[in-house]
């Protein structure tokens, strides 16, 4: 069966289905046939080398990258359909980014609730009142008139998630959520994460954080070179890895003596000192008067 | 070679250290303006330059109402124009980054063309629509003309200031207004924008400090008192008292105008450069 005869499989319980999904960048080839499926209230944790197009593959799943081959599935629906109704099929997909992206210019309260008002259409007081309940959930309920810059990273990436959450959605995508983070402001995110997991979200989740993915994932993809290398509960592919090259990678991750254990973080940094999200433009006079967390090194 | 000789010849001539050298610079300084002060009071009559520039008498002439209706009326040809200028702009720096080629390619034209010819040609090519096409008048003249003129010349300089700031605001910033549902128009108008112009500010009133200079072209037009601004008035009065007081009054009065903007935009550049910290 081709591709494009591919069906949904029409299951309520399978959230996400992607099939044979390839993108490039011009010449570069950035996943070439990715299949898999996440079902409902399942937390699939992503990992593997830097530069292997885990973020690529969130953000296929979104439509926040235009796949150049495959389709994509969401709550059978294809997200990949020209003619689909992307901008509703978001709502129903939180995500979360490992720069935050926080609206600069709005309290976290606003920025919980401007989708609420503006896309789905609530009224404001309602929207002001689910805002706060998401807050609250995410442990900064007295945070609400606070602006992104006046929170540390671990904050704004709480106020980040209860902003994805306040739109009611089926699941949540994140993207190495805690790689911004001061070590010691991880663990909070990390809970909140823990309790979505715990209260039956389903969650994809892209990260570093091995001994997360250990505990929360109920399935661990492993990429590398654009393809799923090795999938499976966490105790195999973390715990007893088949395949070489997730050894390799493994035991780079976890055993910080390694001699190559430098490599990753090195790689890591060079490609992403350079990500196009914080180029600012050179004309302007100094300073955008915005914190832009990713960029502060 | 020169070269070596002189180099052997260095620790023989006596060097002076830096610190002496800086001193003698400065002393050298001092006394050259010292002697410019001393021959500028030998050869300048201090009063009757006053006479001139300053004469007591014909400042008081000039502050009257008519001074007044003036410096209002530069405000009103100033802020009119700005306000066009701002919301043309918006337009343009919008076109400018549209995926439709033809609005980038309009949004270009127009702005080179406007950057590239005299502010005054528009101002006069304006005023004689009204010649050209019988019959036809801008809303509340002479004010629709000069909003209109300078308001469409400043569009052009505000679309490049406004397009920048546009593109400075970071591009994960639409990307999650676009992961919530949210449409690119609505990304745009809600999230981008509102960034872009804190952003731009502080450039912008720039462009008014010098949107209220240029307000002072309207003197080419032939206008009832009643539309005189600063320039115009301080004309007309230094013409008829043959002195060039009333200019000098008009001057101040723009600097009452620009001296506080121009402060308040260094305010402003200090402040995002603290935020940015
Ligand atoms: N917009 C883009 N344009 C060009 N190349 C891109 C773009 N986005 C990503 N890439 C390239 O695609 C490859 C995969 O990137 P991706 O961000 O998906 O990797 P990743 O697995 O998330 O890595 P990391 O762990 O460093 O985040 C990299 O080589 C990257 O340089
Ligand atoms: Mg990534």
């Amino acid at each position: 069966m081709t591709v494009s005869q591919v069906m949904p499989t029409g299951n309520r319980e399978d959230e996400i289905q992607i099939y044979d999904l390839h993108k490039s960048f011009g010449d570069l080839e950035v996943l070439t046939g990715i299949t898999t499926t996440v079902h409902r209230g399942e937390v699939v944790c992503v990992i593997g080398p830097s530069g292997s197009g885990k973020s690529t593959l969130l953000r296929c799943v979104n439509l926040l990258e235009q796949p150049t081959k495959g389709r994509i599935f969401i709550l059978n629906e294809e997200i990949t359909d020209p003619d689909a109704d992307v901008d509703h099929m978001r709502t129903q997909m939180g995500m979360v980014f490992q720069s935050f992206n926080l609206f600069p210019h709005l309290t976290a309260l606003q920025n919980c609730s401007i989708a609420l008002v503006r896309v789905l259409k609530k009224d404001p007081e309602e929207a002001r009142r689910i805002a706060q309940e998401n807050l609250e959930k995410v442990g900064l309920g007295d945070r609400g008139h606070s602006y992104p810059a006046q929170m540390s990273g671990g904050q704004q990436q709480r106020v980040a998630i209860a902003r994805a959450l306040s739109m009611d959605p089926e699941m949540m995508l994140f993207d190495e959520p805690t790689s911004a983070l001061d070590p010691e402001l991880v663990g909070d995110v990390l809970s909140v994460m823990r309790d979505l997991a715990d209260g039956g979200m389903t969650m994809m989740v892209v990260t570093h954080e091995m001994a997360f993915a250990r505990e929360v994932a109920d399935r661990v993809l492993f990429m590398d070179g654009g393809v799923i290398v090795e999938e499976g509960p966490p105790e195999e592919v973390i715990g007893n890895p088949k395949e070489e090259r997730t050894r390799a990678f493994l035991s780079r991750v976890l055993d910080p003596t390694h001699v190559h254990a430098g490599d990753e973080d090195t790689a890591y940094a060079q490609r992403h000192r350079t990500a196009p999200d914080h180029d600012g433009n050179g004309k302007l006079p100094p300073g955008t008067g915005f914190h832009s967390p990713g960029g502060v090194g | 070679m020169s070269a070596i000789s002189s180099t052997t010849e260095a620790p023989r001539r006596k060097k002076l250290s830096p610190r002496k050298r800086a001193q003698r610079i400065r002393i050298v300084q001092y006394a050259v303006l010292v002697l410019a002060v001393v021959l500028a009071a030998l050869t300048i009559d201090g009063r009757q330059l006053q006479q001139v520039f300053f004469r007591p008498d014909l400042v008081v002439q000039t502050f009257g109402p008519q001074l007044g209706t003036a410096f209002v009326n530069t405000i009103i040809y100033t802020a009119g124009a700005f306000v066009l200028g701002l919301v043309l702009g918006t337009v343009l720096a919008l076109m400018k980054l549209s995926q439709v080629g033809p609005y980038r390619w309009l949004a270009t034209i127009y702005t080179e063309f406007f950057r590239g010819i005299p502010a005054i040609i528009v101002l006069l090519a304006f005023s004689l629509m009204g010649v050209a096409f019988p019959g036809f008048s801008f809303p509340f003249d002479p004010y629709g003309t000069v909003w209109v003129a300078l308001g469409m010349v400043s569009a052009a300089y505000m679309s490049e200031t406004i397009r920048a700031g546009i593109q400075a605001v970071p591009k994960g910033q639409i990307e999650a207004a676009r992961s919530l549902g949210m449409s690119p128009g609505m990304s745009m108008q809600r999230i981008v924008l509102p960034q872009a112009f804190r952003i731009v500010t502080p450039p912008l009133t720039n462009e008014l400090v010098l949107l209220t200079k240029d307000s002072s072209l309207v003197y080419v037009l032939g206008l009832f008192a009643s539309g005189y601004e600063l320039t115009k008035f301080g004309r007309n009065l230094a013409n008829s008292f043959a002195n060039i007081t009333p200019l000098v009054v008009a001057g101040l009065c723009y600097l009452v105008i620009t001296l506080p903007l121009t402060y308040l935009v260094r305010r402003m550049e200090t402040q995002q450069r603290k935020a940015t910290r």
